[in-house]
């Protein structure tokens, strides 16, 4: 079974309540998707066994000893990534797309296409099973793609580990990497917290979620900071046919925990916060396995 | 000038930075825009009053194939650099697969037999707003279940114009969302939390900014909460603190109700102007230009 945890909204916790469930009991994968800011290995400090070269996306590169400044590739480039600048064809490295049409019409074959190398993928063990995340390099693009090599990774480990159950961390927003992480899951957990953002937020990644599974469920982290919004909240998810799988309080020791590389499960078994995420953890992978 | 509020991490406080910045500066009269470039979860509208002046649709354009003019050479399919043109020459199968299309053209040009023609596909909107102080305020949204929210957070900065001080909420993370912001502000300030989490992505953040040449500041947000990591790489690595927001209830639920600050808590206000002088008057020494 592969499950995703995801938000919308950057910092309601995913991460925190990813940590927590990858530690609850059950030996499994745990593959960290959020490629362009990935923090899991923080608190788990994997041991790798492998690393791989991610080779990312393309970028244009102008060599100026042939080209002529006949201008064609910056008319057809629709990413207005080409601009001539004192007789000078510039390509701007963050406007490129990749995508060969400027390499594929220069008369003077003075454009060629280059691939950084600089991402890497890590796979390796942690605590509690095996973990798999990506590390994209400063400035890279295509985190879509980086984030389905992962989840091969992950899949690979666990039918050579023979483990059931992979978790995966996803990023936050709707676009491209999120889209990577969803697709083809058997369930998908949404944490939000109580706030306006939170909630506009979480109907955006509901709608794309709910194309993916039906099975999607949502956790409202620090509930008590609103508990009216927590409601709202609440009372929306039920509309949509969506479960709650539980309202955490804020509790100051989650940070606490992650200052000493744990999860607050791990490192305060007897917290409130604790006691929920292990509920919540337990009904989910029993139902699964019905 | 254009200053971008970013942070590797999500739910720092991004949006609470740039939307307090822009109601300070917008009490006193300065000329002040607000662009929300967090197109997959915008946020900023639900903190003002607004009037809507303009809707703009960003749309690609995407290959429509005639399959009667079609003369199944391929050529189409092999100048997709993105895998959008399905081509089963011996079954006579050619489909345009849209979601994966990113709009690039070449295929319209490879193709021989002016058998592609292009529609458009609205991949988001850019909603131009007024504040009922009318204050400008610019919404980049993609819509749900479409993939790259970069065309519309370019279409909204333009939109933005060069007038004044344009402050850019950026999206999270440091891929291409985050560098299409930044590419294009005179300024960058990050906010992060001083947790090891916060300080992950905070290097992150400033690693991506150093190969664009950009040199960021920082604010704290939430500093009382974790430990001395982010202050501690702050001093090694001699980058501006700009300023230090403590933990809040009063902060917390404002924010979660949509509700601004620098309305209500005075020493807030003032903590803000502060801020608004130090990034004005710091523009020019502290970030520069490509």
């Amino acid at each position: 079974m592969e499950l995703a945890v995801v938000s919308g909204k950057g910092g309601t916790g995913k991460s925190s309540v990813t940590a927590a469930f990858a530690t609850a009991g059950e030996r499994l994968v745990v593959a960290d998707c959020d490629v362009d800011a990935a923090n899991l290995y923080l608190l788990f400090n994997p041991e790798h066994d492998t690393e791989q070269v991610y080779i990312g996306g393309y970028t244009a590169v102008v060599d100026h000893a042939l080209c002529t400044v006949c201008g064609i590739c910056e008319s057809y480039c629709r990413f207005d990534a080409i601009t001539e600048v004192d007789d000078k064809i510039i390509i701007s490295e963050t406007s490129c797309d990749g995508c060969f049409f400027c390499s594929r019409i220069c008369p003077m074959d003075a454009i060629t296409m280059v691939r950084s190398d600089r991402s890497r993928m890590y796979s390796g063990s942690f605590r509690n099973g095996k973990m798999v995340y990506g590390r994209l390099a400063p400035g890279e693009e295509n985190s879509g793609k980086l984030v389905s090599l992962v989840r091969e990774e992950a899949k690979r480990v666990a039918t050579a580990q023979g483990m059931s159950t992979i978790l995966l961390d996803g990023p936050p927003g709707i676009g491209c990497p999120v889209i990577s992480t969803v697709t083809g899951v058997d369930r998908i957990i949404i944490v939000t917290e109580p706030t306006m953002s939170g909630l506009e937020d979480m109907k955006r990644v509901h709608e794309v979620a709910r194309k993916f599974t039906g099975d999607v469920g949502i956790i409202i982290n620090k509930y008590d900071l609103n508990e009216a919004m927590a409601d709202r909240i609440e009372g929306w998810c039920v509309a949509q046919g969506s479960a709650l799988l539980g309202r955490l309080p804020y509790d100051r020791r989650v940070t606490e925990a992650m200052i000493s590389g744990k999860s607050v499960t791990e490192m305060f078994p007897e917290a409130e916060i604790s006691i929920i995420l292990n509920e919540i953890w337990n009904k989910m992978t029993t139902n699964g396995k019905e | 000038m254009k200053i971008a509020v970013a942070s590797g991490k999500g739910g720092t406080g991004k949006t609470f930075v740039a939307t307090n910045l822009f109601n300070v500066l917008s009490h006193r009269g300065d000329n002040v825009t607000l662009t929300d470039c967090d197109a997959e979860a915008p946020n900023d509208l639900l903190f003002f009053r607004t009037r809507i002046v303009s809707v703009t649709e960003v749309t690609h354009q995407v290959p429509v194939i005639n399959k009667d003019a079609c003369t199944w050479c391929g050529r189409c399919s092999q100048w997709c650099n993105y895998n959008a043109i399905f081509y089963v020459p011996n079954a006579k199968v050619i489909e345009v697969i849209e979601s994966l299309c990113h709009g690039c053209g070449a295929c319209s040009f490879a193709c021989n037999d002016e058998a592609i023609t292009e529609k458009p596909v609205t991949l988001g909107t850019v909603t131009s707003c007024r504040t009922d102080k009318n204050y400008p305020l610019i919404e980049a949204r993609l819509r749900v279940n479409e993939m790259s929210p970069v065309r519309i957070i370019k279409a909204a900065i333009k939109e933005s114009g060069d007038d004044g001080v344009v402050i850019l909420d950026a999206p999270p993370g440091t891929s291409c969302p985050f560098i299409q912001t930044v590419d294009k502000a005179d300024y960058v300030v990050l906010v992060t939390e001083p947790t090891p989490f916060g300080l992950s992505d905070l290097r992150q953040s400033v690693e991506t900014l150093k190969e664009m040449r950009k040199e960021p500041a920082v604010i704290i947000n939430r500093s009382d909460i974790g430990d001395r990591g982010v202050a501690d790489y702050l001093e090694k690595e001699k980058i501006p603190l700009l300023a230090e927001i403590r933990y809040d209830p009063a902060i917390a639920r404002a924010y979660s109700e949509g509700r601004l600050v620098t309305d209500e808590i005075p020493e807030l206000a003032s903590l803000f102007e502060e801020l608004a002088d130090k990034i004005i008057d710091g523009y020019g020494t502290g970030s520069s230009k490509r």
